[in-house]
């Protein structure tokens, strides 16, 4: 690793004004440092958000509000995500192993846009909104592509609003290996369908219309059957082909939505 | 250069070291405690894993200036005195190894998947042990060891 400067901010504004010209926020630092370690980042400063009380879980009522600093662990074991969207639970109890869970954050996941990560489709199919130190974005406008998204230089993201839907579930064919989304399927329901993919795209998460349409007409595994998934600008890899990937994704629906009438409904 | 200062194994450490030094390397290198190993380097392995706060965590994969003011157990620090914790004695008693590289991690994590949930299944302890990886394969006496360790630390 390069030689940085680590410094903890006390607050957001705090943050942003000892970032510099140069300088990096880091959360829990999964994903973060292992590209320092690797030489494909140098940041002159580091920019610690570990103080800066943006943990936490509330609930709203209709929402659940997730501060950023919030770990996969505290999400996956929250008994208030698993009263209102335990979907997202479940989401969260998949994300890498018990360690990076335990440091891994739901902020410097979203903020980072792995195209195999969770999480985005969750954002994106519960049609959550990101709180950031200047202003609120819907999912819709935050993911802009492969590890882009909507926020400008020193915008911090500061909490996630999830709607609670009437059902949600989320289907994962991870990777053996890293536990990344090969494909991940988001499936929420509430007066439309949202249904959202991860670890599939080469733009990263999207959502798939067709799918959408189809479950909207009939909340069903069997209505998908006759949609058929383009395999264009999906990733094509050695863990698999894009035709096996737009398989799959046709797969990971129907089990979301069998997962969504067997026992996800929440009021 | 930093000012890395915390708890490690109940007593207070501190050193000046630069921002970049791994939690990992300060153990090893500044403290000289190899207990805690150091396998990939990539954040998969899971032989550096120590307990930051009581919870399990990857030692290679965080600056040890981000752990100033907790307060950190390795490997070195889990046994009552010349009594080992009930985990190693049970990694002991079931041949929990080959080499041994990957025990100290495997030791780390089990003791919080056991805190965490008493009552494992088998499925349980092989997925909640995912972050540890045996290059010996050795798996089968692990999770026996791991399941004997349950038993014991649910009579103690």
């Amino acid at each position: 690793m390069y030689q940085t400067n680590y410094i903890r901010a006390s607050s957001t504004n705090d943050a942003i004004a000892k970032l510099g010209d140069d300088g990096k926020l880091i959360a829990g630092g999964m994903t973060l440092l292992p590209i320092m370690k690797q030489r494909l980042a140098r940041p002159k400063m580091l920019v610690d958000l570990a103080d800066c009380g943006l943990a936490g879980i509330e609930d709203l009522g209709d929402t659940i509000k997730i501060g950023s600093m919030t770990t996969h662990v505290d999400v996956e074991t929250s008994q208030i995500v698993a009263n209102g969207i335990p979907a997202l639970a479940t989401l969260a109890a998949k994300i890498g192993d018990r360690q990076v869970r335990n440091r891994g954050t739901i902020g410097g996941s979203i903020a980072n846009n792995d195209p195999s990560a969770c999480y985005p489709s969750a954002v994106l199919a519960l049609r959550a909104t990101i709180h950031t130190s200047n202003r609120d974005i819907v999912a819709d406008d935050f993911f802009m592509g492969m590890f882009e998204t909507s926020l400008e230089d020193n915008e911090i993201i500061t909490a996630i609003s999830f709607p609670k839907p009437t059902a949600a579930a989320y289907a994962k064919f991870p990777n053996p290996a890293s536990r990344f989304a090969m494909v991940g399927v988001f499936v929420a329901k509430s007066e439309t369908v949202r249904v959202a993919v991860t670890g599939a795209g080469e733009d990263g998460v999207f959502r798939h219309e067709a799918l959408e349409i189809a479950l909207t007409d009939l909340f069903a595994p069997d209505a998908v059957e006759s949609i058929i998934i383009s395999s264009d600008e999906l990733i094509n890899d050695i863990h698999a082909p894009r035709d096996y990937r737009a398989h799959l994704i046709k797969e990971m629906t129907k089990r979301a939505v069998t997962a969504c009438n067997q026992s996800q409904f929440v009021s | 250069m930093a000012i890395v200062d915390f708890k490690f194994n109940g007593e207070s450490v501190s050193a000046d070291v630069p921002d970049n030094t791994l939690l990992v390397d300060f153990i090893r290198e500044t403290l000289g405690k190899t207990g805690t190993h150091v396998g990939c380097d990539t954040s998969q392995c899971g032989a550096c894993v120590i307990h930051l706060n009581g919870v399990s965590i990857k030692s290679c994969t965080m600056l040890a200036v981000m752990a100033n003011g907790q307060e950190i157990t390795s490997i070195e620090g889990i046994a009552g005195g010349k009594r080992m914790h009930p985990m190693q004695e049970a990694f002991h008693e079931n041949h929990g190894l080959q080499c041994g590289f990957c025990t100290p991690g495997m030791i780390m994590s089990a003791i919080e998947l056991v805190s965490n949930k008493p009552n494992l299944t088998e499925q349980e302890i092989r997925e909640g042990l995912e972050g540890n990886l045996c290059r010996c394969t050795g798996y089968h006496n692990i999770i026996q060891s791991v399941q004997s360790a349950a038993r014991a630390m649910r009579e103690d």
